[in-house]
Order: C-alpha cells, then sequence, then structure tokens
C-alpha cells in the first residue's frame, strides 16, 4: 500500500514536471506577448522527432541539447513572419493561427515519420531499474527529473540574475515603459518566445524517451499545462511551476483510487481555485483578467 | 437643408432595401437547397450540415461578434447537445423534437453553471479558462463508457417520424424532409437571436463590445450581461449539437474536443464575426472545403490548418468583412 501510494506519487511528479515544462514555456510567451501558443505540444512533438532523427549520428547526449536548439530556431522564423504580425491584436487571431500551425504540422509529422509509434531508445544504463524494491525508480525516470530541475532551475536563475531574463520580467508587467526605456522590445519577443518553444522541444525528448513518439503525443499535455497556468495564476511563473505540480501530483494519487476520473480531477481543481481564488493560487490581481 | 435630409432618408432607404433583398436571397437559397444542391455534386445531408453548424456558428458569435468576448471550449455545449439529444432518443422519448429540446436544455443549464465561473474574466484568461473547462466534459464523455459508449459515441437512437395530427412526415427516411425540420430549427432560432440583438439587451452587448469600461460607469451589470449572453449562446450551440446529433443517429465525443471549439471559431472568423449571417457563409464554405478534401485524401488535416492560418493572415475580418469594406469605400466614392 504504502510502495503503491509511493509510486503514484513519484509517478504524479513525473507527469507533473512534463506539465511545468510545458505550461512554463506557455507561460512565458503568453506573459510577455499575449499569445496563446496552441501549437506548443507539436512543438513537443517536433522535439521529438527531430532528437530521433539526429540521436543515430551524435548520440543520445547531444540530441538532448540540439533537438531543442532545432526546434527553438524554427519558433524563432515563425515568430518573425507570423506570429511577430499579430501582436498588440486581439487575441483571437494568435490562438486560431497557432491552432491552423498544430494542424498544418501535425499532417507534417504524419508524413514524414507516419502515425505509428516509434521507439527513442535511451542508453542502457539509463533504463534500469535502481532498486528492486522501488522497481519503477528507472534510472531514465530519475534522470528525467534531474533535466526538468536543471532546466525550470536554470530558467528561474536566467530571469532573476541576467539583464535579459529580467528584462523579460518587467516587460510581463509594462511593456510600454521596457520599450521606452530603449530595450529592443521586438528582440527580447523573438528570444523570449523562442526560450518558451526550447522548452517544449526539451519535454519532447524527454517524453520520446519514455512513451513512443506520436504526432499528437503533446495533445495530451496541452490542456493539463492551460489548466497549471490557471491554478497557479495568469502571469506568475513560481505559480505555474506550483500549478503543474499540484495538478500532476492530484492526477498521480487520483490513478491509484479512481483511474477513471485521473484526467477530469485537474479540472475539478481549477473550478475550485476560480471559485475560491479567481486570480489563481500567486496570481496578482488585476493581471490579465 | 431639407434637401440634406431627403437625401439622407433616401439613402436609408436604400440601404432598408438592400438589406431586404440580402435577407430574401439568403432564405431563398436556404428554402431551395435540397433541390439543387445535387445537381452541384452535393448531398442533402451536406446541406443540413451547412445548416447545423451555421447555427453553431451563428450563436457563438453571439459572443464573440456581438459581446465582445472570446470563448474557446463552445464545443462542450455543442456535444451535450448532441448527447442530451441522444440520451433522450434512446431512454426517455420518441419524438424527435422532444428530443432537440431536452439537448438544448442541457448544454443551456450546463453553460449557465460553467459560465458563472467564467464572466469575470477577458480576453486571454477568458479563452483558455473556457478551452480548459470544454475538455471536462470529453473526457467525461471517453471515460464513462457504461454510459456514453466510451471512445465509440453514443450509438443506438435514431430520429423519428413527426407527428402532426392526422400527418406523419417521416423525417427519419427522407433526408429532404429532415433537412427541412433542420432548416424550420434554424430559422426559429435565427429569428430569435435577430430579436435578441435588435432589444436593448442587445444593444447593450454591444455597447459592452465597444467599450466596456464606459458601460459600467453607465451603470450596466456587465458580469449578469455577459453571463445572459454566454447562456444563449451555449443554448443555440447545444441546439445544433442537438441537431446535428439526430442528423448522424450518433453522438460523436469528438463533439466534445476542443478541435470542434476551433471550427465553430474559425467558421465565425472565416465567414465575418461582425455580421449577423457572416458565420453561416462561413459555415459553408468550411463544410463544403472540408468535404472535398477528405473525399480527396487522407491528409486533408494541413489544408484546413492552412485555411486557419490564410484567416488570419489576409482576411482577418472574413469574407463578408472584405465585402463590407469594398462596398463603403464603393459608397464613399
Amino acid at each position: 500500500m504504502a510502495q503503491e501510494l509511493l509510486f503514484n506519487i513519484f509517478n504524479g511528479l513525473i507527469i507533473g514536471a512534463f506539465y511545468v515544462l510545458m505550461a512554463l514555456g506557455l507561460s512565458l510567451i503568453l506573459n510577455l506577448s499575449g499569445v496563446i501558443n496552441f501549437a506548443h505540444g507539436t512543438f513537443l512533438a517536433l522535439g521529438g522527432y527531430v532528437a530521433y532523427t539526429v540521436e543515430p549520428y551524435i548520440g543520445f547526449w547531444a540530441a538532448l541539447l540540439v533537438a531543442p536548439v532545432v526546434i527553438a530556431l524554427f519558433g524563432l522564423v515563425l515568430e518573425r513572419f507570423m506570429i511577430r504580425r499579430l501582436y498588440g491584436r486581439d487575441p483571437l487571431y494568435s490562438l486560431l493561427l497557432t491552432f491552423g500551425l498544430a494542424y498544418i504540422f501535425q499532417d507534417f509529422m504524419r508524413s514524414v515519420w507516419g502515425s505509428n509509434g516509434l521507439p527513442f531508445t535511451v542508453p542502457e544504463f539509463l533504463s534500469k531499474p535502481l532498486s528492486y524494491e522501488f522497481f519503477f525508480l528507472t534510472g531514465y525516470r530519475v534522470f528525467m527529473m534531474a533535466v526538468v530541475i536543471i532546466a525550470v532551475g536554470g530558467l528561474f536563475l536566467f530571469l532573476r540574475y541576467t539583464r535579459m531574463g529580467v528584462r523579460i520580467r518587467a516587460g510581463t508587467l509594462d511593456l510600454d515603459t521596457v520599450s521606452v526605456l530603449g530595450v529592443n522590445v521586438r528582440g527580447l519577443r523573438a528570444f523570449n518566445f523562442a526560450l518558451g518553444i526550447f522548452l517544449a522541444g526539451l519535454s519532447g525528448v524527454l517524453a520520446g524517451g519514455q512513451l513512443s513518439l506520436q504526432p499528437n503525443m503533446g495533445d495530451g499535455l496541452m490542456m493539463p499545462s492551460f489548466v497549471a497556468i490557471i491554478v497557479g495564476g495568469v502571469g506568475s511563473l513560481p505559480g505555474t511551476l506550483l500549478g503543474g505540480l499540484l495538478i500532476g501530483l492530484a492526477t498521480g494519487v487520483v490513478t491509484m483510487f479512481w483511474p477513471a476520473a485521473s484526467e477530469a480531477v485537474i479540472y475539478v481543481i481549477m473550478a475550485v481555485v476560480l471559485l475560491m481564488r479567481p486570480r489563481g493560487l500567486m496570481g496578482e490581481e488585476g493581471m490579465m483578467t | 437643408m431639407s434637401g440634406h435630409v431627403s437625401a439622407r432618408q433616401t439613402a436609408a432607404s436604400r440601404k432598408a432595401n438592400t438589406q431586404w433583398l440580402r435577407l430574401a436571397a439568403i432564405w431563398l437559397v436556404l428554402l431551395t437547397a435540397p433541390f439543387w444542391i445535387v445537381h452541384l455534386g452535393g448531398y442533402t445531408a451536406l446541406g443540413t450540415r451547412v445548416l447545423v453548424l451555421g447555427l453553431a456558428a451563428m450563436a457563438f458569435n453571439l459572443l464573440l461578434g456581438f459581446t465582445g468576448v472570446m470563448s474557446f471550449g463552445h464545443a462542450a455545449f455543442f456535444g451535450l447537445g448532441a448527447y442530451g439529444a441522444g440520451f433522450a432518443l434512446k431512454f426517455f422519448t420518441n419524438s424527435t423534437p422532444l428530443a432537440v429540446i431536452a439537448g438544448t436544455l442541457l448544454g443551456g443549464v450546463i453553460g449557465a453553471l460553467l459560465g458563472a465561473l467564467v464572466v469575470r474574466r477577458r480576453g486571454v484568461y477568458f479563452a483558455m479558462v473556457t478551452i480548459a473547462f470544454g475538455q471536462v466534459f470529453y473526457f467525461i464523455a471517453i471515460r464513462w463508457n457504461s454510459v456514453t459508449g466510451g471512445d465509440d459515441g453514443l450509438r443506438g437512437f435514431s430520429r423519428q417520424p413527426l407527428h402532426l395530427g392526422p400527418w406523419v412526415v417521416d423525417i427519419q427516411r427522407d433526408a429532404g424532409l429532415y433537412y427541412y425540420f433542420v432548416l424550420a430549427c434554424f430559422a426559429i432560432a435565427a429569428v430569435l437571436m435577430g430579436i435578441i440583438l435588435r432589444s436593448p439587451f442587445g444593444h447593450t452587448l454591444i455597447a459592452i463590445r465597444e467599450n466596456e469600461r464606459r458601460a459600467r460607469f453607465l451603470g450596466i451589470p456587465i458580469e449578469l450581461h455577459i453571463w445572459l449572453a454566454f447562456v444563449l449562446s451555449c443554448v443555440f450551440v447545444a441546439m445544433a449539437g442537438a441537431l446535428y446529433a439526430c442528423l448522424n443517429d450518433f453522438a460523436d465525443p469528438t463533439n466534445f474536443n476542443y478541435n470542434m471549439s476551433g471550427t465553430i471559431v474559425i467558421m465565425a472568423v472565416l465567414g465575418g464575426f461582425r455580421s449577423f449571417w457572416g458565420p453561416l457563409l462561413g459555415a459553408a464554405i468550411y463544410v463544403v472545403l472540408q468535404d472535398y478534401l477528405s473525399s480527396m485524401t487522407q491528409n486533408w488535416m494541413w489544408a484546413v490548418g492552412l485555411i486557419f492560418v490564410l484567416v488570419v493572415l489576409f482576411f482577418p475580418r472574413g469574407l463578408l468583412g472584405v465585402f463590407d469594406r469594398a462596398g463603403k469605400s464603393a459608397e464613399e466614392a
């Protein structure tokens, strides 16, 4: 019983880690540019496929870094030629555009890599369980958690201590003032967009090692990531982190007792948060409402 | 002075005339559709689908176009209408109109509950909350196998012939008659929506769309109005969903999916969301194009995606928006 509970909590944390990576990327883009990136899930899948394609040539470790960078560069191109034109316009348009892009990318992936699941192999020593008693602690899962912690920690340090990071946070609060102070807001938004897409690509590579690669593998992560942002509070990245872990844990624990409700529970959490604290757990009054 | 007034009057009456003409043309096309659609290479059910999805897009547009609020979760209410009608026909009644009413009410009641949770949100946040809530029903439909039929959808019901006094109208077998049944429902809904939008309430919604802060300072209870608009919109979308389930004799869990919400939104935007009839035009183009593409190739998703991208980048006001602008500049010249 205790072991099973631990297993489900750990599972929940793993799921939550993915929600966090996805939701932080979405949140970065949403906060600075007011764009809901509906194609975020397909960027995740693209990241996985790119890693799958380059892995035979450069190995797993390089692929882990190269694939997200490739996806981020691709995101940069899209931002330059499409997304940028929609800044300052009704959020309806960026939502519809990224929605359409998601359709196009999925069909693209289906025609290039096929719609059947592809296995993405991870190094041998990562796929063994660490101990027999805790069979669920495979090396790869611990490794995933470590990568997520490093990525999230790195992101927060970057936003806290670098000039660019401070500008991104300032722009979230008041982009006009940041612009007046002489910051190149266009460049800032482009970089920020690519940063968000990088996180999606990274989650794609990690998810690829755990599940098999499928064009729609990111779809299931999109909605929980939205919920994570809303629960944590729109405009607050620590809130997104908290929200992601919370709903991941809730999913894991509920799976143990009532598997059929494991998806619905996160929406119950969202409804409760919206009723009790409409701005979200760590959201500030008046942000984005 | 008087010359100015009369000139203005003739301009106004000319405008009223063209509006009547436009209206007559729309209804003429809708009434005669079953007679010519086959000759153009279509089939009657395709016309019915255009009507149903057009109704959904027009109902959605009560919010987007006339209240200025963006809901991206309307698939939930479309699906609730479909499942509501399906359950009614399967377990409770053999009357098609009653089933449609049941589905409509189910969508309206749930819309009223969820609407209360979302009305304080605006803009991006409103869209996100509605997207997320929309998915709840998708998961319920997929997971609650014993009741909803899970992935396979709700089957085992079919629309029933109408009994009007001594006459029996067999909308069950005759696709053309079902088209007219849907058209009658569509007409009721369209007239109701038109009345709502012309009423003081409708004008208040437009005032909120144009300048919410100003409307608030005028003492208008904004949240109440947005909530009412949300509920009305859900009611008519659910009605469309119910008619859709009766069209296919099948309620599909993907009706609940956010892809369906996206479809409803893009139909409204493609046709022109600042116009009452724009969404119907958008639905007609979208449905026919999708039908054609999916009969040509399996990989038609990218083409649908391309429609989204092209509309956003090149026709953000929709097709009627383009015509209206052209018309306006022609008038000014």
